[in-house]
């Protein structure tokens, strides 16, 4: 029968890929906000998993806030992708270094 | 046992089209790939009997999120081959991070399933008669409801946000003045002329 560890496993590396992408594209941001919608829909699984498994609703809850907050960080950061390729003709994250940092 | 299967089904495509995601060479499949993996993880979500969110995941990620991405994707002019120069350097360190953090899950789930950390409460109600949607919208609309407003409050930011960032002005539109509207007189608008008879205006 399925269980909870099942879903925890998928979650699991649903995130080390979501972590990998991150850190293998470091010039794409593109692939880096489509790696950090990939950790979010793992947290989201494990939210939904462990409301099953719990019998409790709250899950489900914080996995709608959670979906909320993936929706308006990709529309912020992709309004933020435009304008910055816009002004530097590139989404390389190694040309954001305007601020030194 | 079609639930095993389906289970299975689901979570490897989600995982198989999750890892594509990561190393496909083109951005557009990726995206392709992402749509995949969120049609999947709705899967996963169907089977546990979260049946809103699973719609909601289609709704919002595939019909909304994805799409974004792939407009912007294919809005920017850019040379992927040039951006993708770096991943072999950083292959190494990139597996490195994620088997680190892989065994950090594995040795965190060994560590609770070898004593009693915390106990599960009394043990989950049984399958209630009330439909998902149901309990989530009662849950919702009564002690999350301040969560609810300030989840809408955020949208709302992140859309007036993005309107703001990527608007341009091209400098030809045709805006409206009020002080010049109002500081212009008749004398300067308007001119009287009693041309004679054979003589033309001259404008």
């Amino acid at each position: 029968m399925i269980g909870l560890v099942h879903y925890l496993t998928v979650a699991a590396i649903l995130f080390v890929i979501g972590v990998l992408g991150i850190f293998l594209n470091r010039r794409n941001v593109i692939l880096m906000l489509m790696a950090i919608e990939l950790l979010l829909l793992a947290v989201n699984i494990n939210f939904v998993a462990f409301s099953a498994f719990l019998g409790d609703m709250k899950g489900q809850i914080f996995s709608m806030f959670v979906l909320t907050v993936a929706a308006a960080e990709a529309a912020i950061g992709l309004a933020i992708l435009v304008i910055f390729f816009r002004r530097r003709g590139t989404i390389a994250v190694d040309a954001a270094d305007r601020m030194r940092g | 046992m079609i639930a095993l299967l389906a289970f299975y089904l689901f979570a490897t495509l989600t995982i198989a089209s999750a890892v594509l995601v990561v190393f496909a060479r083109n951005p557009v499949h990726s995206v392709l790939w992402l749509i995949v993996a969120f049609f999947n993880a709705a899967g996963l979500m169907l089977l546990t009997g979260a049946e809103f969110i699973a719609m909601l995941l289609v709704i919002v990620y595939v019909g909304a999120v994805a799409v974004l991405f792939l407009f912007v994707v294919m809005m920017l002019d850019i040379d992927f081959a040039q951006l993708r120069s770096g991943v072999t350097r950083n292959l190494p360190f990139g597996l490195l991070i994620a088997l680190v953090l892989l065994a950090e899950i594995v040795i965190a789930v060994s560590a609770y399933r070898a004593g009693p950390v915390f106990e599960r409460g009394a043990a989950a109600p049984a399958a209630n008669a009330v439909p998902n949607i149901e309990a989530l919208g009662h849950e919702l609309y009564s002690r999350y409801l301040l969560p609810f407003e300030l989840a809408g409050l955020i949208l709302l930011v992140a859309m007036i946000g993005a309107i703001v960032l990527t608007h341009r002005s091209r400098g030809d539109g045709r805006r409206q003045n009020a002080s010049r509207q109002i500081a212009r007189r008749p004398e300067d608008a308007v001119k009287i002329a009693k041309p004679q008879v054979g003589q033309g205006v001259e404008l």
